[in-house]
């Protein structure tokens, strides 16, 4: 059993990863504000029963995604959208080309250096919820699938399609928004 | 496969992941998701394969970007709010 005392010391150093995953996922800061608060308020109350030694970052994702889901989507009550499905590597063809590279690593890394902080942002909180977590999760955070199958109580194969479909989601957008704000050009594919 | 089929590079490919594969399995990689053995056989494409290497390179580096760039700064506020509502809901399970 868990002793509420250290609940301060070892809960409070994964704000910030929480606090990002809720500004993705709200999309506001009032918003992830509140959906962090409450998540630090339930994880206290049930920290008795968090079993030391598991993964404490897991277990408040775990809070913070039932959160987000029963309080937030809940205001909505449409169906959530789907991805468009996009080819394997849609941004290296597109920044690089489908020849591979002829640029070099450093004009390649110059290329993904152009897309700012808004860009990514924006880019990642376009996808629809389920996918958006899922990628997030991975891309941002690095738990392992049968992590985020445990924080999302989904099996490990959604997980893994959502991932797949996520991420080529991401890039598609990424792309869209590159070309939008001419930080990238239109390669002839 | 059979030990025979390990031995040289089918089709023309190094080891026995061609490069179809090779881009098949390259999330699972990044991911740390293979077995030891599929990663070391993948491994032994990419010591051979340029193109796959850059691809790689390229998925890597972009994941980087991505999780540089998502990030957002903790307000002071609500630090202190997180803390404040803790300190009353402890107050109130002690009384």
């Amino acid at each position: 059993m868990a002793d509420r005392e250290r609940f301060v010391d070892d809960a409070m150093e994964h704000m910030p990863s929480l606090y990002t995953a809720a500004m993705r996922m709200t999309r506001n800061s009032s918003d992830a504000e509140d959906l962090v608060q409450e998540t630090y308020l339930k994880a206290f109350r049930a920290y008795d029963g968090f079993e030391e030694g598991t993964n404490l970052k897991a277990w408040l994702y775990r809070i913070l995604t039932n959160t987000f889901i029963n309080t937030y989507r809940a205001k909505k009550r449409r169906p959530e959208a789907d991805v468009e499905d996009v080819e394997d590597l849609y941004l290296y063809h597109r920044l690089v080309g489908y020849g591979g590279s002829n640029l070099g690593r450093s004009a390649e890394d110059e290329v993904l250096s152009r897309f700012t902080d808004e860009a990514v942002k924006t880019a990642i909180e376009s996808l629809p919820e389920s996918f958006r977590m899922t990628v997030l999760l991975a891309d941002v955070e690095g738990f392992s699938y049968k992590e985020i199958a445990g924080i999302m109580d989904v099996p490990v194969g959604t997980v893994m399609s959502r991932l797949h479909r996520g991420r080529g989601a991401l890039q598609k957008a990424l792309h869209d928004f590159g070309l939008e704000r001419g930080l990238v050009e239109a390669k002839p594919l | 496969m059979t030990e025979e089929g390990r031995t040289g590079p089918p089709s023309g490919e190094w080891g026995v992941v061609d490069c179809e594969e090779s881009i098949h399995s390259l999330y699972h990689y990044l991911d740390g998701e293979l077995t030891e053995e599929r990663r070391r056989e993948l491994q032994t494409h990419l010591d051979h394969c340029g193109p796959c290497v850059a691809k790689y390179e390229f998925e890597t580096e972009l994941r980087r970007v991505i999780a540089d760039r998502c990030k957002d700064h903790v307000p002071d506020e609500l630090r202190r709010r997180v803390a404040n509502a803790i300190d009353h809901e402890r107050l109130k399970s002690q009384s």
